[in-house]
């Protein structure tokens, strides 16, 4: 607000004889275009105070907040200076609206938005982590346990839902997956290419191309892609129905919520990984093959002998058990972060962040702790 | 015109989604200063009224008009300027969850006024403390309770000075009391800001407490079967239902 704008309709203060301020309140008086700056009124406070303010309300034309804003500012000011505040002739509704304002006093346990000391924020951060971890247990705990009810034919959970998972999981994702693994077919047999056909190897593209997708890149892309896939679908929906309250409405029946929305997820993921990531692997091979027979003029039943050479059935099992592992974990990180959400719309968008990225991070994980023992083992 | 107190008009209104009608030929008009009842019985398209009213949803025939304006047959740009006038309270107060009170209040007043930063501020606390939360403005909304959320959903509604106040099923969810001072609040907001309100509800108290004209919806007829000052309905009614419905069955 420039002078120029708050001058243009000046109301005038009065001092009346009996040691009244008269504040005469004229024209417009709109949020962010009030007439008179509050600190003209405080100067004149300043340069002798009065005992009493009043307001002479005549002119006064339109109004909205905004006056109330400068009113409500009066009124603590006269407060603070132990001066008179006369609401009389201001019109009825801002003065109902001041009472209706000043009805109930600012809660004192206001919330402190002090940043903490830094000891408490580090001793919040290692409680929150310990506190993660215990809970991480124990979701594992109840899993286990649903397992064993699984086992003993006592998991209570409807076959319908498991048969939509699979679907969901399964079926539904076989076109992104073949058009990521037929990528990283390409792209392998293109690095390849650029190294071998230094030595006239070319064909070993095959090879190369096999072995490193049957082996972990095959389960590695299915696993990442089920992880931002289905991971994250899985944390929404059974976040979603946290907020709903659907997940304390099973409990209340006695039903746990593990048997019930957990087990079908991983058994489904279980089941579907193993052959999504088949198919990932034939995807990738074939992928490598375009490359090989259209760009490198490759013969393609030499192509296809090589890569049955290259490709032993050991790599196919060991693929085949990554990909189940990432299928277990995949599943799990979803139902935990969506059993963990709060209860709101945000957490439901944090916990599917959160369920991609502990996806992501325990696939990594595994295939370096399965390729270090495979390797001490000797496979 | 005969009516130019009217602050809202609805004409021969009929609502429906695809080819199922919800309600139709509604009339009926609401004054100036009015706190007018939208009420029927569950299912009967109360919400939709108010939807159309709001201008959430077309109306399939018919026209509201706010004063001289026919609402429906503005541009849609005017439209939206339009709608800045309305300030509405969702059912469960749709606040913004990733958001502090302030800043839920904040946010129509930063999108629609050049105001600045502190001004912004004063306001925001002005309509905190009208709803009686004043000192709550860096709570976020999953902090507070029911009646809590229902009170900063009107403080948001407030915002930009609203002319008419529409309140979905405002007790709904409350215990008696805080429905109450919510009713009396309603109330002291209607006289000091000389607003026109809206509700839907079938709150058997709250309609006696502050309603002073309604319209009846009827799910069976599909269309309003009276409209009129609740409490007159109430002892005067010539329908069963409408009785029967103000009495909590006891009529018959």
């Amino acid at each position: 607000m420039t002078i120029s704008e708050t001058r243009e309709n000046p109301p005038d203060l009065i001092r009346l004889t009996d040691g009244t301020l008269l504040l005469r309140l004229r024209g417009d008086w709109l949020a962010g275009r009030l007439p008179l700056p509050l600190h003209d009124v405080e100067a004149a406070m300043e340069e002798k105070k009065p005992a009493t303010l009043r307001f002479e309300t005549e002119d006064l034309q339109n109004w909205d907040s905004g006056l109330l804003t400068f009113l409500i500012a009066l009124k603590k000011l006269c407060g603070a200076r132990g001066i008179a505040f006369g609401d009389g002739n201001l019109p009825d509704g801002a003065r109902r609206l001041l009472a209706l304002a000043a009805a109930v006093p600012e809660q004192p346990a206001g919330k402190g938005l002090l940043r903490p000391p830094l000891l408490e924020r580090v001793a919040d951060r290692a409680l929150g982590a310990w506190k993660s971890a215990v809970d991480m247990l124990d979701f594992l705990g109840e899993v286990t346990l649903a397992c064993g009810r699984l086992l003993t034919g006592r998991a209570r959970f409807r076959r319908a839902d498991l048969w939509a998972i699979m679907r969901e999981c399964g079926a539904d994702a076989l076109p992104i997956v073949s058009l990521i693994s037929a990528l990283v077919g390409l792209i392998f047999a293109f690095v390849g290419a650029v190294q071998l056909s230094m030595f006239g190897a070319e064909i070993y593209v095959a090879s190369l191309v096999g072995i490193a997708v049957v082996r972990v890149m095959g389960a590695i892309m299915t696993g990442i892609i089920m992880a931002g896939r289905t991971g994250a679908a899985f944390a929404a929906r059974i976040g979603t129905m946290q907020v709903n309250e659907e997940i304390d409405a099973l409990a209340t029946l006695g039903i746990s919520p593990v048997d019930f929305l957990v087990l079908p997820r991983i058994i489904a993921l279980v089941l579907m990984m193993p052959l999504l990531c088949l198919y990932a692997d034939l995807m990738g091979i074939l992928g490598g093959l375009a490359v090989g027979v259209f760009m490198l003029d490759l013969n393609l039943g030499e192509y296809l002998e090589m890569t049955k050479l290259a490709v032993g059935l050991k790599d196919f099992w060991i693929g085949l058990f990554h990909s189940a592992v990432f299928g277990v974990l995949v599943a799990l990180s979803g139902c935990l972060r969506g059993l963990q959400c709060g209860r709101s719309a945000s957490a439901v968008g944090d916990a599917a962040t959160s369920a991609v990225v502990t996806g992501i991070v325990n696939i990594i994980v595994a295939t370096a702790v399965i390729t270090v023992i495979c390797n001490i083992l000797g496979i | 015109m005969a009516t130019t107190e009217a602050a809202i008009q609805v004409k021969d209104l009929t609502m429906a989604y695809g080819s199922r009608v919800i309600q139709r030929d509604l009339t009926f008009d609401i004054n100036r200063g009015d706190i007018f009842i939208i009420m029927g019985g569950s299912g009967c398209g109360k919400s939709t009224l108010l939807r159309h009213l709001i201008g959430l949803q077309v109306p399939a025939k018919g026209s509201i008009h706010f004063g001289e304006t026919d609402f429906w047959n503005l541009p849609p740009d005017d439209r939206q300027r339009f709608m800045r006038r309305f300030g509405v309270l969702y059912q469960s107060g749709a606040l913004w969850s990733s958001m502090t009170l302030a800043e839920n209040i904040a946010l129509p007043l930063e999108e629609y006024t050049d105001l600045s930063k502190a001004d912004i501020a004063d306001l925001v606390d002005l309509k905190l403390a009208l709803v009686g939360l004043a000192g709550f403005r860096d709570y976020y909304p999953s902090e507070i309770s029911g009646g809590m959320k229902k009170r900063a959903g009107l403080a948001r509604a407030m915002a930009l000075d609203p002319d008419i106040l529409f309140f979905d099923e405002p007790s709904a969810g409350l215990d008696p009391i805080s429905s109450q001072l919510l009713d009396d609040l309603i109330l002291e907001l209607r006289d000091s800001l000389g607003a026109t309100v809206v509700v839907v509800t079938h709150e058997l108290a709250s309609i006696f407490a502050i309603g002073n004209n309604c319209v009846f919806l009827d799910a069976t007829s599909k269309t309003m079967i009276a409209t009129g000052d609740p409490k007159k309905l109430r002892d005067e009614s010539e329908d069963p239902l409408v009785r029967r419905f103000l009495t909590r069955g006891k009529a018959d």
